[in-house]
């Protein structure tokens, strides 16, 4: 009886170390519901629920893949211009006539097809991921921009809008973000190819050792993360009835921001994708809050801000406690 | 020995300059008149005034996301003090810079005494003080500052723009410090091994400290200057500055993870994107375009200086 206590409170210890940043995440996120409805009973309308969840879905799904990749020890700070170039590839190989089940797949073989490339240029030439990525950024926004002019894609056939769609009644973006979510977490945490992400990350000499290619690795890491890109591209492509073939503003640090505050380290090793879809719903959440609480849009940043401020802390806070 | 000097980051950089300027002005007859070439030093003027001093940032091993942000806020602060709180412009000038070195210092408190990841830190002051700069500013513009302020960004001194003198000054200064001081030491050893730094006596949080708030005040005083260029204030000013200024530190030689880098380098990495940029567009290749071309040369650079290094260490 005392020794199964025991296991329990052990059980419930390291549940909480393992996934404490997710867990005030989960909190932070149900706290706030309960408080703004309470201050605008509108909050929890279906309206607003929808804009919030499934509207940045895409974001979610994006910062699995940069997950993946942090937890490997790389970074890649093109995601914003590559969902910007991958989106209008998408939306103009639909207005072209091209099949619709073509102008979706493409963007993801594309980005399977990038982002492999940077990994080959990481992994084998050793320059590292925030340099190549940087210069990736540059190469993709100049191409998008001078090869469209940055014109608005409009008039895709029916059947395109993918994002806009229900099933079984919860908005298919949403449920992409659930689905995806769940997948890599289980994947991550129980497969040979999962745990070998984290040992590449956490300490690459004893990987080598234990007989990981961390070139190869490295690459995979790189490709998943670009078919994430991908699919995130879809989500974000088809939500609106335009696609304006720019590059959309800031989405790399949004993308990243999810994936540190998710409790991905930045040092690599550790984190997962459900701190990250997580992260990525309680910002959405908070954005949508200071509006319904009546703040002013002007400082929605700044206040954004002082709260990833005060995450980041909190989580140096809790993992100095842990450690000692 | 001599091989591998002959084969420094430095010397390609200086031949891959060497070559674009004799393409570009075969390609495009007004770029190498002396009046274009002065010209475009006014543009580089913020990016360069960052750059070195996030050289300095990057060879402890650290990054500075925050300085686009920094520019902006610096901006707003110094087009509030004056028109709204009426403060004579020589002191909002002197607010704009304190408050910029303040939100440096601030960065350097974030890493040094909370053990927060430099890439973290000012990844989310960046979004901090953009907003503070949102939120001041209520998104309005700034305008009708005094003829003599326009000094600093459009006259200039001798038959040279007025900023280029401020960015040659600095490039001196800071170069001298990192070479030949013990400021510089310091720097490096703190990026090739903290710990090491650590036990051999040096203040390594103090001189972190005094790194970031540099670089805050570097940004505020780009500020300045850029808001003499233009003639006007806004809160978007300096939105993806920290991207440019950090490719042109490491388009020069430094090290992302931090021990290794030069002031010579950053200074042609700067002069590199910026003749890119103009006799690319001179040339009729539209100004996004060149972006490509940037991100390229960033790449290709790099590989090929691996390359040399690799074949020469072994």
């Amino acid at each position: 009886m005392n020794t199964q206590n025991e296991n329990s409170n052990k059980f419930f210890s390291r549940f909480l170390i393992n996934y404490g940043q997710e867990l005030v995440l989960l909190a932070s996120i149900i706290i706030l519901f309960v408080v703004v409805s309470q201050v605008n009973h509108r909050f929890l309308g279906g309206n607003n629920l929808n804009t919030i969840f499934a509207g940045n879905a895409y974001i979610g799904v994006a910062a699995i893949g940069m997950s993946i990749l942090i937890i490997t020890g790389n970074i890649d700070v093109s995601v914003g211009a590559l969902i910007g170039v991958l989106a209008t590839i998408c939306g103009t190989l639909a207005v072209s006539g091209y099949p619709i089940w073509f102008a979706w797949t493409a963007p993801i073989l594309v980005g399977i097809a990038v982002n492999s490339l940077v990994g080959i240029i990481v992994a084998y030439a050793g320059i590292p991921s925030i340099v190549v990525t940087l210069g990736m950024m540059s190469i993709l926004r100049g191409g998008l921009i001078s090869v469209t002019g940055g014109d608005w894609i409009t008039d895709m056939p029916e059947g395109f809008f993918l994002a806009q769609q229900d099933f079984m009644g919860i908005r298919v973006p949403l449920l992409a973000l659930i689905f995806f979510t769940i997948l890599m977490f289980y994947i991550m945490s129980n497969t040979t190819w999962g745990r070998s992400l984290y040992a590449i990350g956490g300490n690459p000499e004893a990987a080598r050792t234990s007989g990981i290619d961390l070139k190869k690795g490295v690459v995979i890491a790189f490709a998943v993360h670009g078919m994430f890109v991908g699919l995130s591209t879809i989500l974000f492509a088809t939500q609106l009835n335009i696609i304006q073939s720019t590059v959309p503003p800031n989405l790399e640090l949004t993308v990243i921001t999810a994936s540190v505050i998710g409790g991905v380290s930045i040092m690599g090793g550790t984190g997962t994708v459900i701190g990250s879809s997580l992260a990525t719903i309680l910002f959405a959440a908070i954005g949508s809050s200071l509006i319904f609480i009546g703040v002013s849009a002007y400082w929605l940043r700044a206040i954004m801000g002082i709260l990833i401020l005060c995450t980041v802390l909190a989580d140096m806070a809790r993992r100095r406690r842990v450690v000692s | 020995m001599r091989m591998k000097s002959i084969f420094r980051h430095e010397t390609i950089l200086f031949l891959v300059v060497i070559v674009a300027l004799v393409i570009l002005s075969i390609q495009a007859e007004q770029f190498a008149t002396i009046d274009n070439l002065l010209n475009q030093g006014r543009f580089l003027t913020e990016v360069s005034l960052v750059a070195l001093i996030m050289t300095f940032v990057i060879v402890t091993g650290g990054i500075d996301l925050s300085v686009g942000s920094i520019l902006g806020l610096s901006a707003i602060v110094l087009g509030v003090a004056w028109k709204k709180l009426g403060l004579p412009l020589p002191l909002a000038i002197l607010v704009a810079l304190s408050v910029g070195t303040l939100a440096g210092l601030f960065n350097g408190i974030i890493i040094t005494r909370f053990k927060v990841p430099p890439l973290i830190a000012t990844l989310a002051t960046l979004a901090l003080y953009r907003g503070l700069a949102e939120g001041i500013s209520q998104a309005r513009s700034i305008r009708g500052y005094p003829e003599w302020f326009f000094i600093l960004g459009q006259g200039e001194f001798f038959g040279i723009p007025t900023q280029l003198w401020i960015v040659a000054f600095f490039t001196l200064l800071t170069g001298f410090i990192l070479t030949y001081t013990t400021w510089g030491r310091a720097t490096y050893a703190i990026g090739a091994n903290e710990t090491a730094a650590r036990f051999s006596g040096i203040a390594v949080d103090k001189t972190k400290l005094f790194i970031y708030a540099a670089s805050g005040f570097a940004a505020s005083l780009a500020a300045i200057i850029f808001v003499s260029r233009v003639s006007t204030t806004r809160s978007d000013m300096g939105m993806g500055l920290e991207l440019d200024a950090i490719t042109a530190v490491v388009l020069g030689g430094t090290s992302i993870f931090g021990g290794k880098g030069t002031i010579v380098g950053t200074f042609f990495g700067l002069i590199l994107i910026q003749i890119l940029k103009n006799g690319l567009s001179l040339a009729g290749v539209k100004s996004d375009g060149t972006y490509i071309a940037i991100g390229l040369v960033l790449i290709l650079t790099l590989l090929i200086s691996n390359l040399f290094n690799r074949n020469s260490e072994g």
